[in-house]
């Protein structure tokens, strides 16, 4: 009994730490049988970061298994048998895939977009505990609208060296954009959505915008909501980012917004992010820049798993399976505090597969021993 | 009227010769005109007089051969312009080539157009240029900051070509022609080599926007083959983003089309302390020059001696390199960096306490 009553007294005063919910989760018969989920490796690190997730999950007994395509960023168009797969099977996780500069081929990430009408992208920037950066208290997530804006990709030569390039903007895609952001936010219990825009120039495009979003602000009253020139936000971003919590943006403005964030709060390599849309769901790394990685990083396996690793968490959640996407998170989480296995952008120098190993160790990691 | 102002030219030359014969030869290596150099003064709204003076006091000091020309933006449309400020302001500027800008609040209203944007297109203004260097003595989170913003000023997103196709879908043109490209680019580079800069980046987004980022890309790649001693690179608008806020000194001089400029060079401002430190300078055509302060006429703090004219002076000693006046540029310069090193005399947005004519008085101090 003496020898004993230490570990029960810390077990009753320390908070758990070990990764189990103390809500229990009451699943319908049925709901643990394996998910089919369509995997696209891509181009890059895009394989390396992905096989991560598989070995992660296999190392899990994950209810998900994984249904492999090959595309690659060169390809003219997404196989249809991919698509097939996606709506078949509604979700997806995907690595990087590279856009060519200048001309030719257009991009296949927008393609896929415009395909399965993933209207909604999402990036989770936050700081993690026991990574320094520059910026303390940052947890802003970024919904961006992902099918029109300056994406259109409706371009034409006017005369010869003069080159227009139009920005659609609907009111459709402006509200349903602006519900998600808000509803997003009813669902997490968070307090702002803040509009990102730059009505004051573009006062039409913009403008509807706005008002598209004033509108759903008022269907949600408990939920502030407040407007920001971009490039003011901007420049909020990296002075005082603790004044940022939901923010609704267009399409170019949410790309610069989300990698300045993700920047400020870690970096690329640890910022999980999906796009999601009525039927369907594609997780992928959060931030857009450096997805692909470079030819350095793909030779000495060395590219930085972790946000593949959180947003395949964010999938787990999404199939309703959040024992294991807390297991999956706790454990990275641990491995990014404790330090000693960080690739090179969290300054470390450990390659891909010795952070995953990391990982797996600290799957049931419990605190109390 | 010409009449006069020759005559009034005449005897100030005569004037000036007479109390300081010395003129030419007590001023350094610099060829210092033996007349004073016209410069346009906007003082602007809100703290813009208070600042305004401060420069003309610091440059008096300095004795820097400039004479200014004031010019105050009225209440009255004028038709010639569609705006308040009168043609005579404009063609001020047009004349003297250089000029000094402060604040100007534009007022709400129809009827005219925006103070800035007729700034912009009269005057042909084709490039803001705003360098961001961390201040030493001043601490942000960033300490190793030292790059230039160039921003084309005309067109592109901001043309403001917006229209309603049916009901609830609305189009707006983004514009690239390749004139303007190459001049901003040439601009760029001339920059660059004039000031000793190793690198010019272009910012872009050509892998979505293939035709316009694609011609901007292609102008600014002719234009480098012109420089080979400088280094040209091609970076993706948010890997530069992402670059900028991880490790700002991987850039040194940044070129881009207009949104892309707007955001970039307000995030830029930010890394180094607002847009109260932030100098600009506007290129225009013929050789035309408006350094400006970018931040707001701030009517909250307005009249209170509580302003702090950090960016109009940086601004200024922008305008006197544009006028080659070097050796008084950097004086000048130098004794703000040192003032704000320094620590003693710092307004009250800096977290000091002191009042614009205690800083002023300081710079004047340390010349």
């Amino acid at each position: 009994m003496m020898r004993r009553s230490p570990s029960l007294l810390r077990r009753i005063l320390l908070p758990r730490a070990d990764g189990r919910r103390s809500v229990t989760y009451m699943p319908r018969p049925g709901d643990g049988s394996p998910r089919i989920v369509t995997l696209i490796p891509g181009d890059g690190i895009g394989p390396l970061v992905t096989g991560a997730v598989q070995q992660i999950m296999e190392a899990m007994h994950a209810p998900v298994f994984f249904e492999t395509f090959e595309v690659h960023g060169d390809m003219p168009a997404f196989p249809p048998e991919v698509i097939e797969s996606i709506r078949r099977n509604k979700v997806c996780l995907k690595g990087g895939l590279f856009t060519p500069v200048g001309g030719g081929v257009s991009s296949l990430n927008m393609h896929l977009r415009k395909e399965l009408d993933l209207y909604a992208s999402l990036v989770h920037c936050c700081n993690h505990p026991g990574l320094p950066t520059r910026h303390e208290n940052v947890d802003i997530v970024v919904i961006r609208e992902n099918t029109e804006g300056e994406y259109s990709g409706l371009e034409h030569e006017v005369v010869p060296g003069v080159v227009e390039s139009l920005k659609v903007i609907t009111k459709f895609c402006s509200e349903r954009i602006a519900q998600y952001a808000f509803e997003y936010a009813y669902l997490n219990n968070r307090k702002k959505v803040t509009a990102v825009h730059k009505a004051n120039i573009m006062k039409l495009a913009d403008g509807l915008f706005l008002e598209s979003c004033r509108e759903v602000a008022t269907k949600y009253p408990g939920i502030k909501y407040n407007e920001i020139i971009v490039d003011n936000c901007c420049m909020q971003l990296v002075s005082k980012p603790e004044q940022f919590d939901v923010m609704v943006t267009p399409n170019l403005y949410g790309n610069l917004v989300a990698n300045t964030a993700a920047g400020i709060a870690g970096g690329s390599g640890v910022m999980p992010g999906g796009n999601v849309g009525k039927e369907h769901a594609v997780f992928e790394q959060g931030a857009t820049a450096g997805n692909v990685g470079n030819q350095k990083l793909v030779e000495q396996k060395k590219a930085n798993p972790v946000a593949l690793l959180l947003s395949s968490a964010m999938m787990l959640r999404h199939l309703r399976f959040p024992s294991f996407a807390d297991r999956l998170e706790t454990a990275v989480k641990r491995v990014i505090a404790e330090g000693e296995r960080r690739t090179k952008d969290l300054g470390g120098s450990s390659t891909t597969q010795e952070v995953v190993d990391a990982v797996i160790a600290k799957l049931d990691w419990v605190s109390h021993r | 009227m010409a009449l006069r102002r020759l005559v009034q030219r005449t005897l100030l030359n005569h004037s000036s010769s007479r109390l300081y014969p010395a003129l030419g030869q007590s001023f350094s290596t610099d060829t210092s005109p033996s007349e004073p150099i016209r410069a346009t003064l906007f003082p602007g709204d809100g703290i813009g007089p208070e600042i305004a003076e401060s420069v003309k006091k610091v440059f008096n000091v300095a004795q820097i051969p400039i004479e200014w020309e004031e010019h105050f933006v009225g209440d009255k449309v004028d038709p010639r312009t569609e705006s308040f400020l009168t043609w005579e302001s404009l063609e001020s500027v047009r004349r003297n080539r250089v000029g000094l800008k402060g604040p100007m609040a534009t007022p709400i209203g129809k009827g005219h157009r925006s103070l800035n944007l007729t700034l912009r297109k009269e005057l042909g203004l084709y490039a803001n240029v705003r360098p961001c260097y961390s201040l030493p003595g001043y601490k942000t989170r960033y300490d190793n900051v030292n790059l230039v913003t160039i921003r084309e000023n005309t067109e592109g997103e901001y043309s403001g070509l917006e229209h309603q196709v049916v009901r609830g879908v609305v189009e707006s043109l983004k514009i690239i022609t390749r004139q303007a490209s190459l001049r901003v680019a040439e601009y760029a580079f001339h920059y660059a080599k004039a000031n000793g800069r190793q690198r010019v980046s272009a910012i872009h987004k050509a892998n979505i926007m293939r035709k316009t980022d694609g011609l901007f890309l292609k102008c600014c790649r002719e234009v480098a083959e012109k420089y080979p001693e400088i280094t040209y690179e091609e970076v993706i608008i948010d890997n530069c983003c992402m670059m900028l806020v991880r490790n700002p000194s991987l850039f040194d001089v940044l070129v881009m089309p207009n949104l892309y400029g707007d955001i970039i060079s307000d995030l830029c401002a930010g890394l180094i302390g607002g847009l109260g430190l932030t100098p600009s300078c506007n290129i225009g055509e013929h050789g035309i020059a408006l350094a400006e302060a970018v931040h707001g006429s701030a009517p909250d703090i307005a009249g209170k001696n509580l302003a702090n004219p950090t960016a109009l002076l940086l601004s200024s000693v922008m305008m006197l390199r544009h006028l080659n006046l070097n050796d008084k540029a950097d004086q000048i310069h130098n004794a703000i960096l040192n003032t704000i090193s320094e620590g003693k005399y710092r307004t009250v947005d800096l977290g000091g306490s002191s009042s614009t004519t205690d800083f002023t008085k300081a710079v004047c101090d340390h010349l």
